[in-house]
């Protein structure tokens, strides 16, 4: 395998092959009530507890479209620079399976609520923009519990019935890098819109990834394999190296690959086959007569899109022009909605570039060794820029900062009190820091000597006994001066 | 009063109101009269006892505003009711016990009717002939051993026989002007969109319509009026002025423009019913109404449409029957052959007949030569409608092509019994409202029906019309209580 800055590629025998990703996004949508029914959508709850007699299919029941989640789907299409069709229809996806009660999935499977769009992504080597084939709203299945009885299988509906997003690319991605960046893009964009929590963990955003090769330089498809609900980024990164290794190996030993249904084995870090291309469902979708087909008014998108916020690629460029931020640090800034807003609540009452470099570097550190969210954060904005502020005029050095910041990460706690209750305020009084100076050479009448003797590398050593006599808090600036001067 | 259960609801109405009857007593005498006629079949589930309670108290406090005020009623058990078994004719469904009430029961219990039972029908609305309930045959009052006509079977027989003063059953294809016609009594089917399909056992969404059937068509104005209601559980509900139809019932249609279509002169077309039809047109005449003959050149298309539509749509309603939630399980090895026979023994030979022609035609590969074609042939049948609305106001037709016939005369014949269907099929298809009303007798003493089809939202021109017609017919049920031993 070789990796050069640019490209992600596979090489056998002297050939080298690319990898054609493309991605199925199942985003759940932000909403506290089901794509067709009133019941709630929590995360965790009991089992079965959240289930109406419409999630539940009971005889006589029918589907009534939420009309938030359709909002929601809009406003990720807005979100994804993609077209929104003003018609669309909701359709039968018939299979059975014991969580899907219905007998049928509602899906929309010719005309989607959403069309064509793209993402642009920042990859190390410049941008590179990922194509939005389309976006339909459909409802999840249930839960099926395979190991709580050797016997039986329970269900818990819960799920039934939860509005999700299905988010189709086109076959744009190229390596498991632009992957990354293409999923983290996604759950950014959908964040700023409030439209998915993004949250990997409790299974709000899952792709199904479809996997292809081709010898370089082909424009030709190769033939793909789609894995199955992969739930971690790392996964659908494992899962695509393995499935590609794969597919080179078989073209290499002659043989044609197969176009199936795979699932990726996380345990093994393998991927297996589910079923092929003739064991494929037929699932006979037609329109649901339960529903009639949506239609929403120029004005109703013109309203969303009045209530669509800065979004990440906007509020990055803005940052990098009118705070001066480089592109690394407006990236890092705009990744998140929480994180940008807080630096920006940071930056009203304190310097940009020591706010950036503090966020960027200290408490992102700080976090990161705690597990904690941006949201969760020790330190209020408010309170960091208090501390920006203590270094900015002087009362405290950024040495002194770092412990005042420790203390913070504690409780939040304001650092002006931190400072004046430990006495940290910095000593910029010449006169003390001439008594102090005066004491440290005198107590060093060999070492002085020998700097003025010409070894100028005691100079540090001098500074270092200062500070470490007036207990971090002399003015290093002042120090320097004056030393000089003394010495 | 020994004839209570002869009474029409009106008139029902009137002595309760009067206090010349107690709630309790209607109740009684029409629990009675059903117990005694057991041999008609048309019970799957009786409600008597609780029935009696709530007419007693239905007494203690009476709501003499009501439209329905301590009026017994049996309906067709399509529609969930809260607390009492709904089948659906079928076996599958043969412990279901909803813990919910259909809008259009809900509606009538809301103007103070009391349930006194739930009522055969052809298993999921499934047939023309009630010959496919898993509860067996309906005898149709008229005759021994005669079909009552499907599928709102037992709803049409036990309306005739008197076991309830009025009902209600759904009509996707004919389904309740076909019996209505096949047992001498009245049965709309209004607009798609009028009663909402909530909690009513579904069998083709975009055709089900649940509709009022009646000894007359003031009773039948009246129970519509009751049923008829905008609903946002049901996304097809349509919100539109409804009229209080029978306040607002005439018998003057002085210039009214009734269309005669000349494709419902089918081949083979008993003598009798061609004599019905002239029959009619001369009563509208005499009643001022001014004759004109249209034409609805896509009517032959309409069977064969209706026959892919409504399998397709029906086999995705009813794989919810699955024996995992609710209902009748079979035992099985694992989870597929556990549906395999669950659904091979809880579905009757016409449902599993009509879910595998629905499965054919919605599979890939089939898909656009039928069920997409069908839809386009659909469309041009609600089209020929449109057309000739421009011109008329209604269109009088034959509501079958036959008088009822003998149980088991046409069960091994599907097609056959589909045929049943070819004057109401199109009606479904167009969403139009239509009703049926008695006109006169066949050679063997049968009834035979006319069909009124109205614009869409026009059930109170149609009922208008009907009301009319009926008072120029004036006709008497034969029926002479040979199943009263």
């Amino acid at each position: 395998m070789s990796k050069n800055n640019s490209e992600y590629l596979i090489s056998r025998n002297n050939k080298q092959y690319e990898v054609v990703i493309g991605l199925e996004v199942h985003a759940q949508v932000l909403s506290e009530s089901k794509l067709f029914s009133t019941s709630a959508t929590k995360f965790g709850a009991e089992p079965n507890t959240q289930v109406s007699l419409v999630d539940a299919a009971f005889p006589g029941m029918l589907p009534v479209i939420n009309e938030f989640c359709i909002k929601q789907a809009i406003k990720t299409g807005i979100g994804l620079n993609a077209k929104i069709n003003k018609r669309s229809i909701f359709d039968r996806k018939n299979y059975f399976y014991a969580d899907l009660p219905q007998g049928y999935q509602i899906s929309q499977f010719k005309d989607p609520i959403v069309g064509e769009g793209k993402v642009v992504l920042d990859m190390p080597n410049g941008q590179k923009e990922i194509g939005i084939e389309r976006l339909h709203l459909e409802q999840d299945a249930g839960k099926s519990i395979h190991d709580l009885d050797p016997k039986n299988t329970f269900v818990d509906l819960n799920r039934s019935g939860v509005a999700l997003m299905e988010i189709v690319s086109k076959p744009d991605l190229r390596s498991p890098d632009e992957v990354n960046a293409y999923i983290k893009k996604l759950r950014s964009i959908m964040r700023y819109l409030g439209t998915c929590d993004g949250n990997m963990q409790e299974g709000s955003l899952r792709a199904d990834v479809n996997v292809s090769v081709r010898k370089k330089g082909s424009k030709d498809f190769g033939t793909r394999c789609e894995i199955k609900n992969v739930n971690s980024i790392k996964f659908m990164q494992m899962a695509i190296e393995y499935e590609a290794n794969r597919q080179v190996d078989l073209i290499e030993d002659g043989q044609v690959i197969d176009q199936e249904t795979r699932l990726f084995d996380t345990k093994k870090n393998e991927t297996r086959s589910m079923r092929s291309k003739e064991d494929a469902h037929d699932y006979r979708y037609f329109p649901d007569p339960d529903l009639l087909p949506l239609e929403v008014s120029d004005d109703f998108i013109e309203n969303l899109k009045s209530e669509i916020p800065e979004l990440p690629d906007e509020k990055k460029k803005r940052f990098i022009e009118k705070f001066k931020l480089s592109p690394y640090e407006a990236n890092i800034l705009v990744s998140d909605i929480e994180t940008s807003n807080y630096f920006e609540n940071v930056i009203k009452k304190s310097d940009v570039k020591l706010a950036t470099n503090w966020i960027i570097g200290e408490l992102f550190a700080a976090l990161n060794e705690k597990n904690l969210e941006i949201t969760e954060s020790p330190i209020s904005a408010g309170n960091l820029s208090k501390l920006i502020n203590l270094i900015k005029d002087g009362t405290i050095s950024g040495k002194i900062a770092k412990t005042v910041f420790e203390q913070m990460m504690e409780g939040d706690k304001d650092p002006q009190k931190i400072v004046e209750e430990k006495g940290l305020k910095q000593e910029s009084d010449p006169k003390a820091l001439e008594a102090l100076i005066d004491k440290v050479i005198d107590d060093n009448r060999d070492k002085a000597t020998e700097y003025k003797s010409g070894k100028l590398k005691l100079f540090g050593f001098f500074v270092g006994q200062v500070m470490k006599v007036s207990g971090g808090k002399a003015n290093p600036q002042l120090v320097n001066e004056i030393l000089k001067k003394k010495l | 009063m020994s004839d209570i259960t002869k009474q029409s609801l009106s008139e029902l109405v009137k002595n309760i109101k009067n206090k010349k009857l107690s709630s309790k007593e209607v109740t009684k005498a029409f629990i009675d009269r059903s117990e005694k006629s057991k041999e008609l079949n048309t019970y799957i589930t009786e409600n008597y006892s609780i029935a009696l309670d709530s007419a007693k108290k239905f007494d203690e406090k009476p709501n003499l505003d009501l439209k329905l005020p301590g009026i017994p009623m049996a309906v067709k058990d399509l529609f969930c009711t809260k607390n009492v078994r709904t089948t659906a004719g079928s076996k599958i469904l043969n412990n279901f016990i909803p813990t919910y009430e259909s809008t259009v029961t809900q509606n009538i219990w809301n103007e103070g009717a009391i349930l006194i039972g739930k009522l055969n029908c052809d298993e999921f609305a499934m047939g023309s002939s009630n010959e496919t309930s898993f509860f067996g045959n309906v005898q149709n009052p008229i005759d021994k051993n005669l079909v009552p006509g499907g599928s709102s079977g037992g709803s049409a027989s036990a309306l005739a026989a008197q076991l309830t003063p009025i009902t209600i059953g759904t009509d996707t294809g004919g389904s309740i002007r076909q019996p209505a016609s096949f047992t001498g009594t009245v049965g709309l089917k209004p607009t798609y969109g009028s009663c909402s399909r909530y909690g009513i056992v579904a069998f083709a969404s975009s055709l089900d319509q649940a509709g009022p059937m009646a000894q007359n068509v003031k009773d039948c104005a009246l129970l519509q009026e009751v049923i008829s209601s905008y609903d946002d559980k049901d996304s097809t509900s349509i919100d539109f002025k409804r009229n209080e139809y029978s306040k607002e019932l005439t018998n003057n249609i002085k210039g009214k423009k009734i269309g005669i279509p000349k494709e419902y002169r089918v081949e083979g077309m008993p003598k009798e019913i061609e004599e019905l039809w002239k029959k009619g047109i001369e009563y509208a005449k005499d009643c001022g109404a001014e004759i004109i003959d249209i034409s609805l050149p896509h009517t032959s298309y309409a069977l064969p449409t209706y026959y892919i539509v409504a399998p397709a749509e029906a086999s995705s309603n009813l794989a919810r029957y699955d024996g995992v939630k609710y209902g009748f399980r079979a035992k099985g090895e694992n989870l597929i052959d556990m549906y395999e026979k669950t659904r091979s023994e809880g579905f009757g030979n016409e449902v599993q007949r009509r879910i595998m022609i629905g499965t054919y035609v919605l599979s890939s590969g089939y898909y656009d030569a039928y069920y997409l074609k069908a839809q386009k042939v659909r469309k041009l049948i609600k089209n020929d409608f449109d057309e000739v609305y421009k011109k008329i106001d209604a269109i009088l037709t034959p509501s079958t092509p036959s008088s009822a016939f003998k149980i088991g005369e046409k069960k091994d014949d599907p097609v056959s019994m589909y045929l049943n269907d070819i004057f109401t099929v199109p009606v479904n298809l167009a969403g139009l409202p239509g009703i049926s009303i008695p006109a006169g007798h066949d050679s063997k003493g049968y009834p035979l029906g006319l069909q009124i089809i109205g614009k869409a939202f026009d059930e109170q021109n149609i009922l208008n019309i009907a009301y009319a017609i009926e008072q120029k017919i004036n006709f008497k049920n034969k029926i002479t209580d040979w199943w009263i031993k």
